[in-house]
């Protein structure tokens, strides 16, 4: 799909992928989170457990918001926090929910929200549960141009907190990336 | 653990919210045994003598007709790279899912098969028998149908082909689940060695099944 990719992602900065559609940004994110392999190459996580995977010190949000519909909005919430080895209170997830603008729909099932509303609840498992890293594959679709500005806020506090971000989004989220790949540019053709 | 039982119970809250899970394995269930009766005549002594195959035969059904709702919704959105990227091993979710299966489904049917042998007009003898042995054998169905859904993940329409999977694996449990409940008014000292083969069975899918669902989930994830 790409060659010749190589790149560097250091504390607290982020990494934006850019690229037209086609080009591999999904299957650079999936590779990173452990969902295939690469051909040629390798990918290294210094500083870290090295019993751990990158997939397991990672948040990667795809194009699925993996939020189950006949639950209500905090129990999604409160799962996935459990699942990921969290345990939780209720204000807390209020908290987490407050940051995306939720919290009026904490006890609504998931099933009555919007498809920006379920992207928001999405996100706000990012912070709930703390992960070094980041991957988001286009996380501002759907959103409205108050929910981009709310994002934009979570990613700059992740990389203020020291945490790695590789993103890929056409929407300009108002932030400065300190690195880039353009994958178009990489022999990622658009067919 | 703690995560272990997190996603048991909110799998069980799922089949119990969601159409299509616990109840209609229930209402598939009460179904063939009201429409059996029907069918075959009021002769109770050939009743009495069919009830307890055509009690587990349509344990096997029911179990199966719910088979794929084990994985494919958290396939389908996304649920399931999540859980594969853990920090639960795969094996375990795995092993979980199993065990909601079984408590939404296998479980409620094996306590109410002795209820329902009624309409067969089935020998008291056999209402404590029957149950201990569905109680046991439901739970090797459940592990074995996690197996087939896994094997079958990310397949539109994969009931059918999961049906055809499993269906082999689960001829022993009928075979010695029958033998087990038929063995207390025919020959008692059968009881005790197919009900050991049974817990055999049941056993040997706890260890192997969630092993080998894993292996089929990340084969295709990764």
């Amino acid at each position: 799909m790409f060659s010749g990719l190589s790149f560097t992602v250091a504390q607290g900065e982020g990494l934006l992928l850019e690229g037209p559609n086609g080009t591999g940004k999904t299957s650079l994110l999936r590779i990173l989170a452990g969902f295939g392999a690469i051909e040629q190459g390798a990918l290294e996580l210094k500083g870290a457990d090295e019993e751990l995977t990158i997939g397991q010190r990672a948040h990667y949000l795809g194009h699925q918001n993996a939020l189950k519909l006949a639950l209500s909005v905090e129990e999604n919430l409160t799962f996935w926090a459990n699942f990921m080895g969290q345990s939780v209170s209720s204000s807390t997830i209020a908290d987490h929910l407050g940051a995306f603008n939720l919290e009026s729909l904490s006890s609504y099932s998931a099933g009555l929200l919007s498809a920006g509303q379920k992207r928001r609840l999405a996100l706000s498992r990012l912070e709930l549960v703390s992960r070094p890293i980041w991957l988001l594959d286009e996380p501002s679709v759907g959103l409205d141009t108050a929910s981009c500005a709310l994002l934009a806020d979570a990613m700059s506090r992740h990389m203020a907190a020291g945490g790695l971000l590789i993103a890929s989004t056409h929407t300009d989220l108002g932030l400065t990336f300190k690195n880039k790949v353009n994958l178009g540019d990489l022999g990622g053709r658009a067919t | 653990m703690t995560v272990f039982w997190s996603l048991v119970r909110r799998d069980l809250v799922l089949t119990l919210r969601q159409g299509g899970g616990a109840g209609m394995a229930l209402g598939f269930f009460l179904t063939v045994l009201v429409l059996l009766p029907l069918g075959i005549g009021p002769d109770l002594n050939f009743l009495q003598r069919l009830a307890p195959g055509a009690l587990w035969i349509t344990l096997l059904l029911s179990v199966l007709l719910s088979t794929d709702r084990i994985f494919a919704p958290d396939y389908e959105d996304g649920s399931l790279e999540l859980m594969t990227m853990g920090p639960m091993p795969l094996e375990l979710v795995a092993l979980a899912k199993s065990v909601a299966h079984w408590l939404g489904t296998g479980l409620p049917l094996a306590i109410l098969a002795p209820g329902l042998g009624v309409l067969l007009n089935l020998d008291t003898l056999l209402f404590g028998p029957i149950m201990l042995a569905m109680v046991l054998g439901s739970l090797a169905l459940s592990l074995l149908a996690c197996l087939g859904a896994a094997v079958t993940v990310g397949l539109r329409r994969g009931g059918m082909i999961i049906s055809l999977l499993i269906l082999p694996l689960y001829v022993p449990v009928l075979i010695f689940g029958v033998a087990a409940t038929n063995s207390v008014t025919g020959v008692p000292e059968l009881f005790g060695p197919s009900m050991l083969i049974l817990t055999a069975i049941s056993l040997a899918s706890l260890v192997l099944a969630p092993i080998a669902a894993a292996a089929a989930v990340r084969a295709h994830m990764t």
